[in-house]
């Protein structure tokens, strides 16, 4: 039998590269994404949405749009649930607004009709009449007295009397003392930073096909990291029982955290209940842009103390983040990460939660984290800098390690930074010669990763195969990681299992795919359901064999006798006690039902070569490598397609990604013309080192690793255009007329 | 909506002139469908130009060349003499868009667009371009540089349709180049793009055609940038006097893609980098 506890060596099947299971479907255009279902009789959607940042509604006309030939049916706010309390009322106002239009963009009606245009063409029929109130956008001024009240109340208990009711959250963490640390420090270095809000960037918009009957029952298939959440929400959106509606998720064209969020699936299913159709409904991307998730906006201000020897002595953090117009900036997370990666005797930090005339912002990948690290991070190279300090030293000399009291409380388990900084110390781009114009910055980052609640099941076919049924949607692989775990615990091969992400009716709840917690927490629960139909397969076998369950062993995808003792029997293979299960006992299915907190965090350290054009402020990154702890990597291929991916969208949120409003509170850039996420050519080969310093918590000693890729890229880039530039960068996007103003300022002083 | 595929320019025409409403006329269709998808402009009237003879040809002509209206990108940057003579031009066209866009995009349609952002028309207007415009009274020949009206409007009057791009005759000692400043590497739209064509007589420059793009509500000529250059060797004196004029010529707004400052800047800097360019392509030795 595989072993109860952990393992982390000796593996057959974790650790190799197998063909991925859905890369077929998705070269050849068979994989079916939210835009592909159809149902006979469904309607097309289109949602009305505000013009204006913040404004009155003050009359919804719907009769033109009603009557245009097509219309089937007209939803507002009305034909929700009435009386929520807490995040499900937030959701709704999100998702259709109440007596105020919160952002440009938010959804005040919606229509559906038979075509896609004829529904295009009743909501231009659709009559709003708005009075426009004053708005505000930047984090910054909403906390400032004289901003508009996006909310009046909306602030939670945590709030210090005196703050602008915009500051809905607040934070304050840390430990120590910091003034006796500042005066300890040879050098202190005090910075403001800021960084604007940047979207997901996934290239499927959201997309939905909906259907709830007047019985109030109801289908839902679409795109989504979180099925089950959709479901939860859903239903009490529309008002009916959760175990009702069955939301069957699709194939997911990204998420990166922006698909964690339920925005059009109750839209259409309030339409459906009203037409007694399917409905349709598939978001522009002008529409995605404007109306889901982007991340948060951010001012910050950093002061970290030094002596000549490189030991931090004190820091501190003040952490503004703009979320939109509803509570939940994730800037207890920024706080906590902020200064995770180092062991400080003093540290305090503060975070502020403000809302804005903004679309509510969503999770980006370890959302809140790579704010912070961009802002510590640079203070840290400037000091570094000044001190005249290796930068890999000076982190190595205050590295979190196993036993470290971390910044944001908890001690640390066994953790691996130190390990990805010595990686990086040993790679040979650390001492590679740079040429002229060019930088290099490093930077560290952390997250905590997450565990969460999450069942799995594992049904043996009478033929020796094998159907894993999971309910979280892949959004990294973790279809084929599956697989490889639990091929690796029944002893058989990886291509005789398929994984499915099975539907809301299938399986009891599985939190979202977020946190990185799916190879963690579904791959934990799948290597418990492998373990728990090994126990129901060797009690077949003891059955047989008439001895003892316990005598009975599981190897090499065959029960045995566990001993001499136990008698003599032939090994008997999984295929042949699967063929002759209904015979024996019934259907052989292992499963796992749990909430696992054993979710590792994960450290990362990034270096990185930047060119900077000093004419035109262009930046180039020339040169990129990544060096991440993965605990075990499952599938290593998909771990490294992480880093990168952490790394490619880091480059885009570093160099000239941004959310850019106009005077009037309106988004002018809501297309991938105006807003840059990297084209190929953009970016360079990004290499990778896998660190692996197993996590106790988990079996195979897995950690996350989808989030902690994107937490360094800011800092180590604006490193590197600063060293290359010769003059700090202090705001993000680092766009060419940011560097160029910068490069004008120092030279005329 | 009305949708029309004349067999001649004459024909196109007088479509257009008695069309009512919004008329749109089709050839590769990079900006008119993209703007009929994005619900931005619904034509009334919609002439499609790419059945008349000739559309996709490129010609010689008088020494120059004569680019049918229907002409993509691909084979202008494919065609084995153009690029030769007109570097800077067939580059030009060549920043457009993806592949996918460049098997349908086409010189006419980035002039028409009227766009002050559009990369190849201030290479057209530096290599002294000109197209055919047909009307009611007939065909008239116009420079490029009498098109453009402001952001997206033209001085074409209803009626009048162009039919080709008249490239003239590089002659010897000469060269041009076409620069555009994106903050990425390729996918985007010009903050900024500078056309210089130019004629060597020995390392003197003896004629000069310097077209600014994205500063101005209409892609410019700058004669003054051309001054600055002319009769020097491009000497740093010279370049220096290039890139005060340019920036002197800018007019740029702020914006999502720049900043006034940051145009304004980049314009003299691009001008300088175009001009060398085109020196060297011309011969010059630098």
């Amino acid at each position: 039998m595989a072993p109860d506890g952990n393992m982390t060596n000796g593996f057959k099947v974790v650790g190799t590269r197998p063909k991925r299971p859905d890369g077929v479907d998705k070269v050849t255009g068979r994989a079916k994404f939210g835009a592909d279902a159809a149902a006979p009789g469904m309607l097309h959607a289109s949602i009305v949405r505000s013009p204006h940042a913040h404004a009155k509604i003050l009359k919804i006309d719907t009769s033109k749009a009603e009557a245009l030939k097509g219309v089937k049916a007209v939803v507002t706010r009305a034909d929700f649930a009435e009386g929520l309390t807490g995040e499900n009322w937030n959701i709704l106002e999100n998702v259709m607004a109440g007596d105020t239009a919160l952002y440009d963009g938010h959804a005040v009606a919606a229509v559906a009709a038979t075509t896609a245009l004829a529904a295009r063409d009743a909501a231009k029929l659709i009559e709003v009449e708005y009075e426009p109130l004053p708005h505000v956008t930047d984090v910054d001024k909403a906390m400032a007295a004289d901003a508009p009240v996006i909310r009046a109340g909306a602030a939670d208990k945590s709030v210090p009397e005196g703050m602008h009711p915009n500051v809905v959250r607040y934070h304050e963490s840390g430990h120590g003392d910091v003034d006796k640390g500042f005066a300890e420090a040879d050098l202190v270095i005090e910075e403001s930073f800021k960084t604007e809000a940047t979207h997901q960037g996934y290239i499927e918009p959201h997309a939905c096909l909906a259907q709830l009957g007047p019985d109030g029952k109801g289908e839902v298939w679409c795109c989504t990291q979180g099925h089950f959440n959709v479901q939860k929400v859903c239903a009490a959106l529309v008002g009916t029982e959760t175990s009702q509606l069955r939301v069957t998720p699709s194939e997911i064209g990204g998420g990166f955290g922006g698909k964690t969020v339920v925005f059009i699936e109750p839209v259409a299913l309030a339409l459906s209940r009203k037409a007694n159709r399917p409905v349709k409904l598939v978001m522009s991307r002008s529409e995605v842009f404007r109306a889901t998730g982007p991340t948060a906006s951010t001012s910050m201000d950093i002061k970290i103390g030094m002596t000549r020897e490189g030991k931090i002595t004190a820091a501190q953090g003040v952490f503004r983040l703009q979320g939109g117009a509803f509570p939940g900036a994730p800037m207890e997370f920024t706080a906590m990460c902020a200064f995770a990666p180092y062991a400080l005797e003093n540290v305090h930090q503060i975070g502020y939660d403000v809302m804005s005339n903004r679309p509510k912002q969503a999770a980006y990948r370890a959302p809140g984290s790579p704010m912070a690290a961009f802002a510590v991070e640079s203070v840290i190279d400037e000091l570094c800098n000044k001190l005249d300090l290796d930068p890999i030293e000076v982190r190595l000399k205050n590295a979190s390690k196993e036993g470290t009291k971390a910044s944001y409380g908890p001690k640390f388990e066994r953790i691996g930074l130190v390990e990805t900084l010595e990686a990086a110390r040993a790679h040979p781009h650390l001492t590679a010669p740079l040429a002229e114009g060019q930088g290099r910055g490093i930077s560290c980052g952390f997250w905590f990763n997450h565990g969460g609640e999450t069942a799995v099941s594992l049904a043996l076919s009478e033929d020796g195969t094998v159907a894993i049924s999971v309910g979280t949607p892949d959004i990294g692989g973790s279809r084929a990681s599956m697989g490889q775990m639990a091929a690796e615990e029944l002893g058989i091969p990886y291509e005789n299992i398929r994984t499915t992400v099975a539907d809301t009716a299938t399986l009891g709840y599985n939190e979202i795919s977020h946190g990185s917690r799916v190879t963690y927490a579904s791959g934990l629960a799948t290597i418990k359901a492998a373990r728990d139909a090994v126990k129901k397969l060797c009690a077949r076998a003891a059955a047989k064999w008439g001895i003892d369950e316990e005598a009975v062993v599981w190897e090499d995808g065959c029960a045995k006798p566990s001993g001499p003792n136990a008698g003599e029997f032939e090994p008997l293979p999984l295929a042949k006690i699967a063929r002759s299960m209904g015979r024996t006992g019934g259907p052989i299915v292992g499963h796992y039902e749990a909430t696992p907190e054993g979710a590792g965090v994960s450290f990362a350290t990034h270096i990185v070569d930047a060119e900077v054009d000093k004419e035109t402020g262009q930046t180039k990154v020339v040169r990129y490598t990544v060096v991440q702890d993965a605990g075990k990597a499952i599938h290593p291929t998909y771990v490294e397609g992480q880093f990168q991916g952490g790394a490619a969208q880091g480059i885009g949120w570093a160099l000239n990604e941004e959310y850019i409003y106009g005077e009037d509170g309106r988004l002018q850039n809501s297309g991938f013309l105006d807003y840059r996420i990297p084209v190929a050519s953009d970016l360079p080969m990004i290499d990778t080192v896998i660190v692996e310093v197993p996590n106790p918590g988990h079996p195979y000693g897995v950690r996350g690793v989808g989030e902690t890729s994107i937490c360094p890229p800011l800092a180590a880039i604006a490193n590197a255009v600063s060293n290359a530039a010769g003059v700090r960068l202090t705001e993000l996007p680092m766009s060419p007329p940011r560097i160029l103003k910068a490069l004008n300022d120092q030279a005329n002083g | 909506m009305e949708y029309h595929t004349p067999g001649s320019f004459k024909d196109a025409a007088t479509i257009a002139a008695k069309a009512e409403g919004v008329t749109r006329f089709l050839a590769g269709g990079t900006d008119v469908l993209v703007q009929l998808r994005a619900d931005m402009v619904t034509p009334d009237v919609l002439i499609d130009i790419k059945q008349i003879a000739g559309v996709k040809d490129i010609a010689r002509e008088e020494g120059g060349w004569r680019i049918g209206a229907a002409v993509a990108g691909a084979e202008m940057t494919e065609h084995s003499e153009l690029g030769k003579e007109w570097p800077g031009v067939v580059e030009a066209m060549d920043l457009i868009g993806s592949t996918q866009i460049q098997g349908r995009a086409t010189l006419v349609g980035n002039l028409c667009n009227g766009s002050p952002a559009a990369d190849s028309v201030p290479a057209l207007m530096a290599a002294g371009a000109s197209v055919s415009v047909v009307g009611a009274s007939g065909t008239r020949k116009i420079p490029v540089e009498e098109i453009p009206a402001g952001p997206g409007k033209t001085n074409l009057a209803k009626g009048e349709v162009i039919s080709a791009v008249h490239l003239p005759a590089r002659g010897d000692n000469a060269g041009d180049a076409y620069l555009r400043f994106i903050p990425r590497t390729e996918m985007d739209i010009a903050v900024v793009g500078c056309g210089v064509s130019l004629r060597l007589d020995g390392p003197a420059v003896a004629e000069a055609r310097v077209s600014l793009g994205a500063v101005a509500p209409r892609v410019l000529l700058v004669e003054d940038a051309a001054k600055a250059i002319i009769g020097s060797s491009l000497d740093d004196a010279a370049l220096e006097a290039l890139a005060a004029a340019a920036s002197a010529a800018c007019n740029p707004i702020d914006d999502k893609r720049g900043t006034i400052e940051f145009r304004t800047h980049v314009a003299g800097v691009l001008a300088q980098r175009a001009a060398k360019i085109a020196y060297e392509r011309a011969g010059g030795a630098k």
